[in-house]
Formats: C-alpha cells, structure tokens, sequence
C-alpha cells in the first residue's frame, strides 16, 4: 500500500498575530517600567523581603490558615450533615448558621469577634440560663487579636465549607447509598465508607479555591491588628513611609503562598480521582 | 424462606402495591414478571426495608421484617437492628451500583470488612474465592470504571454473596446490560440457583424464567395477576392480562 503523508500548510492567521505583538509589547513595557521607576526601590524591597518581622508575619499568616481552614472544614462538613439529616430541627440550626455567616460580610464579623467583650464582658463555662459558673475569664484577656481573628474566619470559612459539602455529599449517585445499606451498613459507616469518599471528588476543587483564598483573606485581620504580614508591613511602613515598597514585600510572600498552595492541590485532586475512567 | 403477607405500599396518593402475598421456600427461584410500573421492584425493594411498607407483614427466615412485635402493637426497629436484618438479605441492583472508588476486590471486601469486622487476610480470600466464582479472579484489581457491564454485575453479585445472605433479591439484574453481555450474568444466577440460594428474580428475561425458575409470578398495577409453574404460565397463561403482556416481550 502506498503512504500518503499528511504535511499540510497551515493557514495564516493576521489577526492572532497582531493580537500576539500587541501583548508582547504591553509585556515589554511594563518589564521597562518597573525596572526603571525609581519610586518601588527595589532595594528597599530587598531588605526587607527576609526581615524578622515580615518572616514573623509570614509565620503567623500560615497559621491563621491553617487552623481556620482545618477547624472551618471540620465545622462545615458538621453543617453540611446537620442539613442533610431528617431532623428539621437540626436543618433548621444548620441552615440559620450557614445563611447568616455567609449573609454578612466576613470584615464585620471579625470586628464583632474582637469587641465581643462589649456584649459579653466575662466568658467562662457553668449552667447557662443564670446558673452558677465554674471557671470564668475576662472577655479582653481571653480574645486576643489572634484568638478573634482565628474564630472570626473559621466560623466563616464553616459556612462556606457547609455549602461545598453538601453539594458533595448531593452529588453521589443515591444508589450508592442503597448498595451500601443493602450489605447492612450502618449510616455512619455509609459516610464514612461509601459517600465521603466519592463527595471527595467535587468537594476538593472548591476546597482547594477556598484554602488559596484563604491565605489572601487572612489580611483583614489587619483591621483589628492580627499580627499576619499586612499587618506587619503596614506598621514597618507607618514607620519608614516605605509603603509601596513593603505591599510589594507583602505581595511576594502571598504569591509564593499561593502557588505552593495551588501545586498541592493539583495532587490532591489526582489523588482523589482514583477509580475514575482516564 | 420467604414470607410476603397483604403488602401494602403507596406514594402519596399512588397506590403501587395493592396487597401482594407470596411465599418462597427455602432454595426456591421465584421470578417476578410484569409491566414497568407494575409495582415488582417496589416489591422486592420492600423485601430488605429500602422502602417501608403500610400494611402487610414480610417474613424473612422467621423474622419479621422492620419491626417487632410487642403484645399487640407493632415497634419500628432501630437502625442498628434494621442493619442486621439487612446483612442476611443480598440485593444486586440494575445499576450494580458497585463503589467506584475501590477494585472488584475491594468491593466484594467491603461488607464482611466493615459490617461482619472480619481480618484484611480472610476478608480477602473469601472475595478472592467469589470472584474466582463468578469468573473475574483475573479483574480483581479492576476499578468498576475498567469492567464491561456484565463484568461489574458479576462483581456486584459476588459483593452480596460476601455477607452469606440467606435470599438473594435481583432487580432486573441484566435490563441495564448489552444484549451480549446478559448470558455471562444469567450463567452466574443459573449456577447460583442450583447451589440451592434462595432467590426472588424481577426480571424481563423470560428463558432464565423458564430454565431456573421454580415459580413464576405475573404482577400488573399492584397485584399478583397470575402465579405457577414458570412452563405452565409461560406457555398456557390463562389470564386476559398475562397474554397480552407475554405477547409483547415473547
């Protein structure tokens, strides 16, 4: 049989090309400006880049992260089987927390959690409806910036959480659900076992969105002076008038957060694809 | 084995079955044939509790299923005794419904694993032996996504039989399959059949009916319209409403 190669020329395309040479030169410029301008300092950037507050900041930006996106998963995955259970009660419960969380914006909330002193002056554990207290603190003692900021985004980030849950959960086939029952599964081994695993699929994706913006939203504690690296860049620049120069510290550090977030997600999710017809 | 008195099932103002009575003996294969909507899987379905019924009593092995008699009054049973009512009562669904995130093996592990706590190693060998018995003992690291339809059924059979049960209930087991793969899974039940399980079979496939069926049973709109000997009703149906309906999947 004869070969019949196929070596086509491929059509000109005018307009791409143009389109190409325009973003290139956008590119160009702005790679002359930055380098040229001298009002970023870039070695003021430079400086500070590895300074101990910043790395501090730094420190303290991954652990807000951390804890409130552990604890919110946690909450929400809590919320999202509330919701779903038979009890209207519990539904109800949930859905009040996930509509008013998710209803106000999360800058008032954190401002909330950091004066709730004034609606609660002293915080302890006993029996609630005026019975005695057992032990008992302070309400300024005991939530400090980093406490409210903590329980501000995780009770947040639960709500959240709730929703991507439950559209998880929602999204396994309910014969599933009957396989496992038929074998004589108990409900909680059906989550656990069956449901969970496969919500995994649709629930890591927003997960992962949510961890990355995370890192990000960590920066409105500044309002109440969380100690994280906006914080701690603007009190370096309310010194050295080096504003611009320290957002773009600031900015360098959330973007090497973020990426690095973004690469562990991406084995996260091939992790969780198992099973599934490549 | 098998005990089905005066069932009774509605969906809201849907009456689906409309006191449907049938016994099956131990190792008996009673086929159950009939229109869509006739109300045959919402029969079987209420067999191992996946529906509840609204009158009627259901017998399996002596026990009554979904509830407990206490003087004269009726108790629903807890989940957990639910679930052990449910682990002697296999059920192989249309869809195989197998677990997509776990190997045939693994499947067929699940059960005696997380319901019986039964080791990794014996666990294991019994689902190697029921692979091997349904023909898959090459597959049994296949995920369900990698397994032709047949293949997956035959899995999902060999992950019921896993838990012992003392019934085996197929819904329309081979409706979902190509017209080549069915005969692999009809083999499977036909061997299943002459080891003595006791099955109840809703099903189209009026051969499997006839070769391994004990009994058969025509269901239309919620009541038994005609039962007997799978030849005799097959051949001689003496029901208006039973020819018409053998008339158009013969």
């Amino acid at each position: 049989m004869t070969e019949l190669p196929v070596n086509a020329v491929a059509p000109r395309r005018p307009g791409r090309m143009v389109a190409g040479a325009a973003a290139g030169l956008v590119l160009i410029w702005l790679a002359y400006t930055i380098t040229v301008n001298e009002n970023l300092h870039w070695d003021v950037v430079v400086e500070y880049l590895f300074d101990g507050r910043v790395l501090g900041g730094l420190g303290v930006t991954i652990a807000l992260t951390l804890l409130s996106m552990v604890l919110g998963v946690a909450l929400g995955v809590l919320a999202a089987v509330m919701q779903l259970s038979d009890s209207p009660v519990l539904r109800g419960a949930a859905g009040l927390y996930t509509w008013f969380f998710r209803g106000t914006p999360l800058l008032v909330q954190l401002i909330f959690w950091f004066n709730i002193g004034l609606v609660f002056p002293v915080i302890g554990v006993g029996i609630p409806f005026g019975g005695p207290m057992f032990v008992e603190w302070q309400a300024n003692t005991l939530v400090t910036p980093f406490v409210a900021a903590a329980l501000g985004l995780t009770i947040n980030e639960g709500a959240y959480m709730a929703e991507i849950v439950r559209a998880g959960i929602r999204s396994v086939d309910p014969g599933q659900r009957e396989a496992a029952e038929a074998l004589g599964m108990s409900h909680r081994q059906i989550l656990r076992r069956v449901v969970l695993p496969q919500a995994m699929r649709v629930i890591i994706p927003p997960t992962g969105n949510q961890f990355v913006s995370m890192l990000k939203t960590t920066s409105m504690v500044s309002v109440i002076a969380g100690a994280e690296l906006l914080t701690v860049a603007q009190r370096i620049y309310l010194g050295n008038f080096e504003v611009i120069a320290l957002l773009i510290v600031a900015s360098m550090w959330y973007l090497v957060l973020t990426s690095v977030a973004s690469v562990g997600q991406h084995f996260l999710e091939k992790r969780f694809a198992r099973g599934e017809r490549s | 084995m098998v005990r089905i008195q005066s069932v009774r099932k509605r969906y809201g103002s849907l009456e689906v079955l409309k006191g449907v009575s049938l016994d099956v003996p131990e190792g008996g294969v009673v086929c159950v044939v009939g229109p869509s909507g006739s109300g045959k899987s919402t029969l079987l379905r209420c067999v191992n509790r996946l529906e509840t019924i609204d009158s009627g009593r259901i017998w399996v092995d002596g026990r009554l299923i979904g509830f407990r008699e206490h003087g004269d009054r009726l108790h629903l049973l807890r989940p957990d005794e639910l679930c052990e009512q449910r682990q002697k009562i296999g059920m192989v669904f249309q869809r195989f419904h197998l677990f997509p995130h776990m190997t045939a093996l693994q499947n067929v592990m699940e059960g005696p694993r997380t319901v019986l706590r039964a080791s990794r190693a014996a666990a294991a060998r019994q689902a190697g032996e029921l692979l091997e018995r349904v023909g898959l003992a090459d597959r049994a690291h296949h995920y369900p996504a990698q397994l032709s339809g047949g293949q997956q059924q035959r899995v999902a059979i060999a992950r019921s039989l896993a838990m012992n049960p003392k019934v085996m209930l197929f819904d329309e087991p081979t409706s979902a399959l190509d017209p080549e793969l069915v005969q692999e899974v009809l083999a499977v039940m036909r061997d299943l059949a002459a080891s003595g399980m006791t099955m109840i079979v809703v099903t189209h496939e009026m051969g499997f009916a006839r070769e391994a069926g004990d009994h058969l049973v025509f269901i239309d709109d919620g009541v038994i319209v005609e039962e007997g000997p799978p030849r005799e009703v097959l051949s001689r149906p003496r029901h208006e409403r039973t020819r018409a309906f053998l008339g158009q999947v013969l």
